[in-house]
């Protein structure tokens, strides 16, 4: 039973932080280039923009829920597990989900990127 | 430095949580939190200009920063796993970075699209057009007299 509550929080975290990983790259694409925002306007109002886009305030409840869903994930089992496994999910998920909700277009370059470096985190982290 | 920061806290139960916000007054703790604010706004600055999938592979180069300080400032042992983890991760940020940062729709605030080449074949044509004309004018002023007046009344 343990195995199945470790994987599902691993599930719940993978899943969070993509959801929050997408909802933050669409906000600041709605806000716009950081950089000449901020020459333009100044930093008052690109953090008036960035704290008042609604995508932005769901992507951190998003985070918010991937921290806590790894708090339980590691009152369940060891770092060693957990850390590599969701870090892992989290980057190939994102691929997905960026191809598919933000129209990125992913080119063999960005796919063997993702894997490459899923792995290289589930090496190192393991 | 968070870690470091919580261990000298010691443990905290779930009936002493009030002890969390003493926590950040732990100065491991408050730097910990400003440079992880830091890297949220460094995050969030370079999302506002790349593709999430350009700027995720790139960030996971703290992984490989983070690893070679340990084995090289803290003289840690680091496995031939990690090592190949780490030549796994390089050569995946080396393959996102040849690439190019944006390739979905630019937002609205985004600046004046780059020009494409018939538009700067467009814009050289309208110089020639342009020196022309001045190089026309020119040649009038040149063939004016001098003094106006004495144009006019004669």
């Amino acid at each position: 039973m343990k195995p199945l509550f470790t994987w599902s929080a691993i599930f719940a975290i993978a899943i969070a932080s993509v959801i929050g990983d997408v909802l933050l790259s669409r906000a600041m694409k709605q806000v716009g280039d950081v950089h000449h925002l901020w020459d333009r306007s100044g930093l008052r109002t690109v953090i008036a923009r960035i704290l008042s886009n609604p995508n932005f305030l769901l992507g951190v409840c998003a985070m918010a829920v991937g921290f806590f869903s790894l708090l339980f994930a590691l009152s369940w089992d060891d770092v060693s597990l957990v850390g590599p496994a969701a870090a892992s999910l989290t980057f190939i998920g994102n691929a997905f989900a960026a191809k598919v909700f933000l129209h990125e277009k992913l080119d063999r370059r960005r796919w063997i990127a993702a894997v490459l470096v899923a792995g290289g985190v589930a090496l190192l982290a393991g | 430095m968070l870690s470091h920061g919580m261990k000298q806290i010691g443990s905290i139960s779930l009936h002493d949580l009030p002890v969390l916000f003493v926590a950040i007054l732990n100065p491991w703790v408050a730097v910990g939190i400003l440079l992880l604010l830091a890297f949220f706004a460094a995050y969030m600055n370079a999302l506002s200009w790349a593709d999430l999938t350009y700027v995720l592979p790139a960030s996971s180069l703290g992984y490989v920063v983070l690893a070679l300080t340990a084995r090289f400032v803290l003289h840690e042992q680091v496995s031939p796993l990690r090592w190949i983890g780490i030549v796994l991760i390089s050569g995946g940020v080396g393959f996102v970075a040849g690439g190019p940062a944006l390739t979905s729709h630019t937002h609205p605030h985004e600046t004046a699209p780059e020009p494409s080449l018939e538009d700067l074949a467009l814009l050289q044509e309208g110089d020639a057009y342009d020196d022309e004309i001045v190089s026309a004018g020119e040649k009038r002023f040149a063939e004016t007299p001098l003094d106006p007046v004495r144009h006019i009344k004669s």
